[in-house]
């Protein structure tokens, strides 16, 4: 009996897989390399962890970030030393700025080779301090089970953010055993993340929110992190707030329900920046007042009061000063303001002022009337909206759409109506081309029944174009829709505006045929050259269940994308077309 | 304004570098920085002295708060604290400088801790300000090395910073 109440011994290899497992993880995205080949080994003497070799380690990276986008649990990387880690900077720093849990494994030279400038050393924990929630190195093998639930604690609690595990080769010898038990939990006495928010400071920004006029929600990446669309929906409802949703916040509210304005910010419709620049209260629940949303902060919504829910202290009043600050999760914050409400209801108090609110959704609706969403409509050109609206009724609204960077992630952001949170997922803070397709691998491979659409370009699909392979050896039927105008498409719009069109550098010659490419991996590729194919071709791309398509679509390439705020200006001032200016 | 921060961190490797990365990547000034380890080995505190607006100091707290090895801080120029710095400083003294010296040392309650003959070594301690005012009263002295601790602080009283 007591034999079997010994802790199992384990090398460090094998530890960190089981811990892993015992965490949960169910597929790991890497490429194996010199510093980590025990560690690979240790994964092919068991079948509770899966791998998935990418061909190259941002695509890996990237994976790992969609799938926690998607789910909202940590994704697990593993590279090797030297370049393998290098090359994964990108994806870590994609996850940093939109604050994806993550944790990424990273091999190491041999502990007595650190400083030696050894082959295949970088200085992983230097390198990646900027970019990461948190970094560790491992020193001891017998440590690695409770550093594994550090740093999935981490990366998952308070502000999610990806956490680095540095581990030298050394650490992980399958000679070298050591007695496993996984930790239930992990407290940190320096680490303690805030989590429900001050009564005091609810009860305040509830009030201020009954009494407002001109009211508007401005919700973000939070709301989806935090899994608290329900409450936010419920809140918004209850109190007839206009809601708008930031580019990382999309879906968070349904963009069917009639109180959704769309997305505010650089692109955002044009009577979501209004009611913001012309609000009383603007209700920021799990947003950042990034540069992108507020324009210039000097001119920023000047009458408004301003309540904010972050998780991070440090986001609140960073960029404009919040005047009812509230640092808690925003489940937890949103259902003591909901229960609140409900005391004031039942004593028949807190009654919002409807009138003032009726003029309000008056004037809202009036704005809506400016622009609309319209674009030009050609006979002979297939317009980027077109192809995008086109799309989301073939998936009926409900596929997870992934992205890469430019204009086509505009057009996706506006025109594809998410109505469910974690199905937008793109690059937002940092703006990461090469995105998308991996992003879209990593939803699938969770997800194998859903329908994964990846919204690129030919400029960013060539970033990491060579997952077509990886596509191919894990059945990854993504559908990619490949907007493309031969040209880096927001750059050269910024050079259209800016720059008298001197196209510098923004025209993509010698382009491959990305049929016959995709055929090359094994793939189906469908060209779409007029309007009239757009139909045929998504009818066939989505009837094709399990396999990838790449349906290469030629739009009009002079298109921009609009609403565009005028840079320096207020939230309000707007480009509606290449001819018209608010 | 200038502020001075005292941290109690995690006495971890890499700890310290996270600290000054923050204020290199997020353009923070840094006058100056000391650290050690406290009576608990576990612990290091530090003492950061920076400069900027209310805005800038609350991001500053804030952004180091954020760093999972940041056990507690205090902006010690909110309330009463004590601040001291030490200071060497290595002076030409051969003839008349040597008298002269020795003097202005005395007045400033400066020790002298070693002594060569065209040489003394100074120790001075107190506030930055009051080291400034030693080495402009040495303005006639040739100077030939200074270094200083940067600024340690503790608050007066009861209030302290401790787990």
């Amino acid at each position: 009996m007591s034999q079997q109440n010994q802790p199992e011994l384990l090398s460090g290899g094998a530890m960190l897989v089981r811990a892993l497992h015992d965490e949960g993880v169910e597929y790991v995205y890497g490429y194996p390399g010199g510093a980590v080949l025990h560690i690979y080994d240790a994964l092919f003497q068991q079948n509770d962890v899966k791998h998935v070799l990418v061909r190259h380690e941002q695509a890996a990276t990237h994976m790992a970030d969609a799938y926690a986008r998607a789910s909202g649990k940590a994704g697990v990387v593993l590279v090797t030393s030297g370049p393998g880690a290098t090359n994964a900077v990108t994806g870590i720093a994609t996850a940093y700025m939109d604050s994806i849990p993550m944790v990424v494994i990273c091999g190491q030279v041999m502990s007595h080779l650190i400083g030696d400038d050894a082959f295949q050393e970088t200085d992983m924990m230097g390198i990646s301090r900027p970019i990461v929630k948190h970094n560790m190195s491992v020193r001891n093998p017998a440590d690695i089970p409770m550093m594994v639930k550090k740093a999935f604690y981490i990366a998952q609690s308070g502000r999610p953010g990806p956490v680095v595990l540095d581990i030298p080769k050394d650490m992980t010898i399958p000679s070298q055993k050591f007695p496993y038990d996984y930790p239930k939990d992990i407290k940190l006495r320096s680490y303690n993340p805030n989590a429900k928010g001050h009564p005091g400071q609810i009860k305040k920004a509830l009030q201020t929110l009954l009494a407002a006029k001109k009211p508007v929600l401005y919700s973000g990446g939070g709301v989806i992190l935090g899994r608290a669309s329900d409450e936010l929906t419920e809140l918004a409802r209850r109190l007839n707030l206009p809601v708008t949703n930031t580019l990382m916040g999309l879906g968070a509210y349904p963009a069917s329900d009639p109180q959704f304005i769309g997305m505010l910010g650089m692109h955002g419709s044009f009577e979501a920046n209004q009611v913001m620049h012309n609000a009383d209260v603007i209700f920021a629940v799990g947003a950042r007042f990034d540069d992108r949303v507020t324009n210039a902060t000097k001119k920023f919504c000047p009458n408004a009061t301003i309540i904010h829910i972050d998780i991070d202290p440090a986001s609140i009043s960073k960029t404009i000063n919040a005047h009812i600050p509230i640092v808690g999760l925003v489940k937890p914050v949103l259902q003591e303001m909901l229960s609140q409400l409900d005391k004031l209801d039942a004593k028949d108090d807190g009654k919002l002022d409807q009138v003032a609110l009726a003029n309000w959704w008056n004037q809202i609706n009036q704005w809506r009337e400016v622009h609309g969403g319209r674009y030009q409509q050609r006979a002979e050109l297939l317009m980027p909206q077109a192809v995008i609206e086109a799309v989301h009724r073939h998936t009926k609204g409900d596929a997870y759409v992934t992205s890469d960077v430019g204009q086509h992630q505009m057009f996706a952001a506006q025109y594809y109506k998410f109505d469910k949170p974690n199905r937008w997922i793109n690059s937002g803070g940092l703006g990461t081309m090469g995105f998308g397709l991996p992003a879209a691998m990593g939803v699938k491979l969770h997800y194998p029944d859903a329908e994964v659409v990846c919204v690129t370009g030919e400029g960013s699909i060539q970033m990491n174009i060579q997952e077509l392979s990886t596509c191919k050896q894990y059945g990854l039927g993504v559908k990619i829709i490949n907007l493309n105008n031969g040209y880096l498409g927001m750059v050269k719009q910024w050079q259209d505006m800016n720059y008298d069109s001197r196209y510098s550098s923004s025209y993509m010659d010698s382009l491959p045929d990305f049929v016959k490419l995709a055929e090359a991996y094994g793939h189906v590729g469908i060209r779409v050259t007029t309007p009239e194919e757009l139909e045929p071709a998504l009818e066939r791309a989505f009837a094709l269940k399990d396999r990838l398509v790449f349906l290469d679509i030629h739009i009009d390439p002079k298109e921009h994308v609009y609403p565009m705020q005028v840079p320096g200006g207020a939230m309000n001032e707007m480009f509606l077309s290449k001819t018209e200016r608010t | 304004m200038r502020h001075i921060i005292a941290v109690l961190l995690e006495n971890e490797s890499g700890a310290l570098a996270r600290v000054v990365g923050l204020f290199a990547q997020r353009g923070y000034n840094i006058d100056s920085l000391t650290v050690a380890a406290t009576e608990d080995p576990t612990l290091s505190r530090l003492t950061l002295v920076t400069r900027g607006d209310d805005q800038v100091i609350e991001q500053i707290t804030k952004q180091l708060h954020k760093l999972i090895e940041v056990v507690k801080l205090v902006d010690l120029s909110d309330n009463a604290h004590i601040e001291r710095e030490l200071m060497m400083v290595k002076v030409k003294a051969s003839g008349d400088q040597r008298e002269e010296v020795k003097r202005c040392a005395d007045i400033f309650r400066a020790q002298i801790i070693d002594v060569s003959p065209t040489t003394y070594t100074i120790q001075v301690v107190g506030t930055s300000d009051k080291l400034e005012a030693f080495i402009q009263a040495l303005c006639n002295t040739q100077i030939l090395e200074v270094v200083r601790t940067g600024v340690s602080g503790i608050a007066r009283g009861e209030r302290s910073l401790a787990l």
